[in-house]
């Protein structure tokens, strides 16, 4: 095909059990912004690693302007002209800007020069960085614009994007908008790739659309509708929760200026935080990544002990109890992280049931826990949770990311918490397991429980919160109502642009 | 008792020689561990070395030679480490340890016939004009070369780490080795030259004991001169300098109690033997109270899934 | 082109047999070393793993001698496992072993020449201590001041040595000794000596608590909240953490009881088949109960297994010294090179392996 820059030929990768790409088709112009869609799991990362040289396809072939494309490390990648932004950043907390930015390139020049170089295109794109502060130092969307610089600077014809949103404030997504735009107006193709429908509708000019690993259909997205979209990519008319209004009942948690240092060195520490909770309620809380999400589980689960007052359970004070002490009062958590946090990847679902559910679900007799107790509790959230999995002693880590988050939130859910608290309850799990858990979540509220749920997903928030409030460097914004919210006032709550000026752009 | 028998000047001469092995051993493991492996094996492989040090030496009537046959000896000794835990992913800490009791079996093994002969003498390589200063000259400057070249080791581990690309790869792999990976470097390979490096190095200390400290060979000699090198990492908090001056302490400890053992002091020899091992330990404390640098991917596992 | 895979479940199957294809790996590589030494190599095998029991000269010798060695190994490598299971390194048990036995043989010596019954039942109290305080050290100052575990135990190792031989030259030399060093030799101290239960049997009292402490450990780990705590822990730190695990209480209680077991095993060891404390008194239990804890998969009944093992190459290897005049560290070797093919071919029962074909360069 004449004029394009990259075209993919029936691309075929399988994994053992897995077929992660199936005869993949698609091709990307010069200056071309385009989508590759999919759920969780369509075989999205699969494909672009294998265009950036981490992967080698099984069959197939990818032709670059007229050649044969094979890049057998990222290396040969970059020297082709490809550069790609990851999901998780592969960046190097105690190295600075600068050292990171060299290492992603070939030839880098003398430290001093490159410091110079990095000051003036960041800021000819609007993304300010300073080459000498520590990567661990910086917030989530600076460090997406230390990984975006390292591949500006090689001046590369192809960029790849992976889901470079997902931890960035409405603002920041627009500062990085405007970027994108200017870059692909100056030629740079720009494989961008996500779920979040109306991102790619504002953006990418082109849009390929994967389901288990097939291409499902090729479209310009401008002309599509998000729900024509969302169908495309799940195969199926989606069940969305619903919300039945209930009446709340009386606080159960308070939180009095609660503050907590982080036990990560380059955490966000707790300031003041302070939150009311009634029976029968859901809040919701956003905020970027790295704001005290994690911490303010801590806090919550009794993994950091706080003074006894800061937080309240039914009156009682709590803060200085353990896990086991708030499991027995009543509050239960669910930690983002699902393998090695919330479950222990090596140990069988049964073992995993125990881990919190011991308490709640008297499965220990003198010390002694009851095996054949523990397994029918496994086999219970497992056949209300509908999770998928040969039985209960099967290891955590055999689960799909979904299934696994179903457990977890399951063995919460069983256990009739009158506080719930989850972090990230859906992150990384396909649409229709997400839509099972929200819906688990409200039907836990309207039975007369309080939920908090904390998220980086504002669609998930708004759709399950009453009140909604917002993290911000380890700061909690006053609760609002979540009903009639707007983006632009969400955005605010959550720290506008992060003290992160836009110098001047034309794009 | 006499207390005035013990020469300041001489004490010092005499750190430095001490300090020589447990130095070169430190600066290699500061390397495997700045490449995010942790060698619990230093003890093994510095008694491999003593040993090949001592046998290529008496073989060969060089000591040069037993230095060279030293480093190769106990590199190769460690690579067997770097396959067990960097291709079969075995657990760090286990095979570290399987590399000490190895190492100190295979070594008395290999020794058998080397029990009571005599290393040849290294010669003193007295650096021209600064060893002819008064005072400063014989103290410092007329020493053998392998003190010399652990110091000029220092500094080169310390400039190649700071200034070059192979220094940053190498703190990059350590840092994060999911990152480094995806970003295309060959984790596994870096981290197979860093642990061989760990391995010739802590053969050269080990070697430094058989054929100019002591100089003979006997069964177990390293006496825990590897654990304390591997204390003196941490000590260092993975800087290179740091490591001269944690080295050179302990050695003035060891020299210094064994003056007074000499002199006679009215403090049970025990005690004194005791002394560098306790002092380790409270130094240890001090330092671990403050933050640590350790590099982030320390000890853990890498596997390339998909 | 050879490839790891990581299995969705750990292998139970190779978790049992990797043992089993460790040891073989052994014998083939040690026969090697063996014949490279000049001896011949099945010879040399079966002289270690074959002749101590069935021998018909020396077996009759050398067969309680099993139970002998195999004791205290068991029971130090027993504590060493529920810490290794929590990734709490302790590999200073040797140390731990020295204090055991130099405060229990102390209180022992204190009451020569009494002979109440109670002797022995209090060094044996005082010996456990002993361990446990002294393995107390790293756990506080891990717990404290988070110093690392490893470097401090190992390093009161040679602390230890040094008070052995402080204590054999002085505080506890026999006074009627004639000015050699070594303590009184209990076997002249009935009252405290640890005798054989079973005559010509080997087993001594430590040798029945290494076995109880086999149950107790089996017990604990498969079904008591605690064990199953310590593999959490050792699994994975932060979800040991959200379960309700107090980090502090795991690294007091498994270096604590680990030192309270490496105690007893010198106390046991002392005050019977040693029979008195000596400059070199300790001879390396507690570095081999390291591999005798891996060799048996950290598992209480795999330990029971692997220290029988283990004391066979002891005995076998003194039986080949004499025999076939094979030097007795090439015994210290073939057991370290043991250790190296279980971790290695331990590799198979979380991953496959898998034979790619060569991908197209």
């Amino acid at each position: 095909m004449v004029g394009q820059l990259l075209s993919v030929e029936g691309v075929t990768k399988a994994y053992p059990g897995v077929v992660a790409n199936d005869t993949v088709s698609f091709t990307v112009a010069p200056g071309e912004v385009h989508a590759l869609l999919g759920e969780n799991g369509a075989g999205k990362s699969t494909l672009v690693k294998m265009i950036y040289g981490l992967v080698r396809p099984d069959s197939g072939k990818m032709v670059w302007m007229g050649d044969a494309y094979e890049p057998a490390t990222p290396n040969a990648a970059r020297a082709t002209g490809v550069a790609m932004v990851f999901q998780h950043f592969s960046l190097f907390e105690a190295l600075n800007v600068a050292e990171n930015v060299a290492l992603g390139m070939e030839y880098p020049p003398p430290m001093g020069q490159l410091a110079q170089k990095i000051k003036e295109v960041s800021e000819a794109y609007g993304l300010p960085l300073d080459p000498v502060r520590l990567v661990g130092e910086l917030s989530a969307g600076e460090r997406q614009r230390v990984e975006i610089i390292r591949c500006l600077l090689q001046d590369p014809k192809l960029l790849i994007m992976d889901e470079p949103t997902s931890v960035l404030t409405p603002q920041e997504v627009e500062i990085l908008f405007t970027t994108l735009r200017k870059l692909s107006a100056e030629g740079t193709a720009i494989l961008y790739i996500s779920h979040k429908l109306e991102e790619i509708r504002s953006l990418c000019q082109g849009a390929t659309v994967l389901r288990l690993g097939k291409v499902v259909g090729t479209c310009d997205p401008r002309e599509k509708s998000a729900r024509e979209l969302a169908e495309l990519m799940v195969g199926q008319t989606l069940h969305i929760p619903i919300r039945e209004a209930s009446e709340l009942g009386d606080v159960t948690l308070e939180l009095t200026g609660l503050s907590v240092a982080s036990n990560n060195p380059f955490g966000t520490s707790l300031k003041d935080v302070s939150l009311s909770l009634q029976a029968g309620e859901i809040v919701g809380i956003g905020g970027v990544a790295g704001n005290g999400q994690d911490e303010l589980l801590a806090s919550l689960s009794g993994e950091s002990l706080t003074t006894a007052d800061s937080v309240k359970l039914k009156g009682a004070a709590i803060g200085h109890l353990g896990p086991n002490q708030r499991r027995e009062l009543g509050l239960l958590t669910a930690p983002e992280e699902r393998l090695g946090h919330a479950a222990a990847p090596d140990m069988s679902l049964t073992e995993n049931a125990a881990l919190t559910g011991t308490i709640r679900e008297n499965l220990a007799r003198n010390g002694f826990i009851q095996w054949h107790s523990a397994k029918e509790f496994a086999e219970r959230i497992i056949s209300d949770f509908d999770v998928r999995t040969p039985g209960p002693d099967n290891a955590a880590r055999s689960l799909s990311g979904g299934n696994l988050q179903k457990f977890v939130i399951g063995r919460e859910v069983l256990q009739r918490p009158d506080v719930l608290v989850v972090n990230q309850p859906t992150w990384g799990v396909d649409a229709s397991a997400a839509a099972d858990i929200r819906q688990s979540l409200l039907d836990l509220a309207a039975k007369g429980a309080a939920v908090i749920c904390i998220s980086q997903d504002l669609d998930e928030l708004m759709e399950i919160s009453d009140r909604f409030a917002a993290l911000n460097e380890g700061r909690l914004t006053p609760t609002r109502p979540a009903k009639g919210l707007t983006v632009d006032e969400i955005g605010l709550m959550m720290g506008g642009a992060h003290d992160m000026e836009v110098s001047h752009v034309e794009a | 008792m006499d207390l005035s028998a013990i020469n300041p000047l001489i004490l010092i001469a005499a750190l430095m020689v001490a300090s020589t092995p447990i130095l070169l051993g430190a600066i290699g493991e500061l390397v495997v561990e700045k490449a995010g492996v942790l060698n619990l094996g230093v003890e093994g492989m510095m008694i491999i070395g003593a040993i090949a040090g001592f046998a290529v030496a008496t073989e060969t009537g060089s000591p040069f030679w037993g230095f060279i046959g030293a480093a190769f000896g106990a590199a190769f000794l460690s690579l067997i480490f770097a396959f067990l835990t960097q291709i079969l992913l075995a657990n760090q800490v286990a095979t570290g340890l399987a590399l000490t009791l190895f190492g100190l079996g295979l070594s008395s093994l290999l020794g058998q016939g080397y029990v009571g002969l005599k290393a040849p003498i290294t010669p003193k390589f007295e650096i021209p004009l600064l060893s002819d200063i008064p005072l400063i000259g014989p103290v410092l400057f007329q020493h053998d070369a392998m003190v010399y070249f652990s110091i000029a080791l220092i500094a080169g581990v310390w400039a190649v780490l700071k200034y070059t690309r192979a220094g940053l790869i190498l703190r990059a792999v350590g840092e994060n080795h999911d990152a480094a990976h995806a970003l295309g470097y060959k984790v596994v390979r870096v981290r197979f030259m860093a642990i061989a490096f760990g391995g010739a190095c802590a053969g050269l200390g080990g070697a430094y004991l058989s054929l100019v400290r002591v100089p003979q060979w006997t069964e177990g000699m390293t006496a825990g001169a590897g654990w304390i090198a591997l204390a003196i990492v941490v000590f260092a908090s993975w800087r290179p300098w740091r490591i001269l001056l944690g080295a050179y302490l302990f050695g003035g400890v060891t020299v210094l109690q064994l003056n007074l053992q000499a002199a006679g002091l009215a403090i049970p020899v025990e005690l004194l033997s005791m002394s560098p091992y306790v002092i380790t330990i409270l130094v240890l404390v001090i330092i671990s109270r403050s933050t640590q640098a350790a590099p982030a991917a320390l000890g853990r596992i890498f596997h390339a899934s998909r | 082109m050879l490839r790891l895979e990581k299995r969705p479940s750990p292998s139970k199957m190779w978790t049992a047999l990797t043992p089993l294809l460790a040891v073989v790996l052994t014998m083939i590589a040690g026969g090697i070393m063996f014949a490279m030494l000049g001896k011949d190599p099945v010879e040399a095998i079966r002289i270690i793993f074959w002749d101590p029991l069935f021998h018909e000269q020396f077996a009759a010798y050398s067969r309680p001698q099993l139970l002998v060695k195999a004791g205290p190994l068991i029971l130090i490598a027993i504590g060493l496992s529920l810490g290794f299971r929590a990734n709490i390194w302790n590999i200073g048990a040797e140390g731990q072993y020295i204090i055991g036995a130099i405060c229990g043989a102390a209180v022992g010596l204190a009451f020569y020449p009494s002979e109440s019954f109670l002797i022995f039942p209090m060094m044996v109290i005082v010996g456990g201590l002993g361990g446990w305080a002294w393995a107390m050290i790293p756990a506080i100052l891990r717990t404290k001041f988070n110093t690392n575990e490893i470097l401090v135990s190992l390093l009161l190792v040679y602390v230890a040595e040094q008070l052995l031989a402080s204590m054999s030259l002085g505080l506890l030399r026999n006074p009627e000794g004639m000015g050699f060093p070594g303590s009184r030799n209990f076997r002249d101290f009935p009252a405290a000596f640890n005798q054989e239960i079973i005559a010509g049997s080997g087993m001594h009292w430590g040798v029945v608590v290494a076995f109880i402490a086999v149950i107790f450990s089996y017990v604990l780990l498969s079904r008591h909240m605690l064990g199953f705590q310590i593999r959490v822990a050792g699994q994975s730190p932060k979800a040991a953490r959200f379960s309700g695990v107090n980090p502090k209480r795991m690294i007091l209680f498994c270096l604590g009881t680990a030192g309270g077991l490496a105690g007893l095993a010198g106390l046991f060891e002392v005050s019977g088949p040693a029979g008195q404390i000596s400059i070199d008194f300790n001879s390396g239990y507690g570095f081999t109960a390291i591999i005798v804890a891996f060799l048996g998969r950290l598992h209480p009944v795999g330990i029971l297994l692997a220290g029988l093992l283990m004391a066979l190459t002891y005995i076998g290897g003194e039986l080949a010294q004499l025999m076939l005049g094979l030097p007795g560290a090439a015994i210290q070797a073939f057991q370290g090179m043991l250790l190296f093919f279980l971790l290695a071919v331990d590799v198979l029962s979380n991953f496959r392996i898998k034979f790619t074909r060569t991908e197209a360069a």
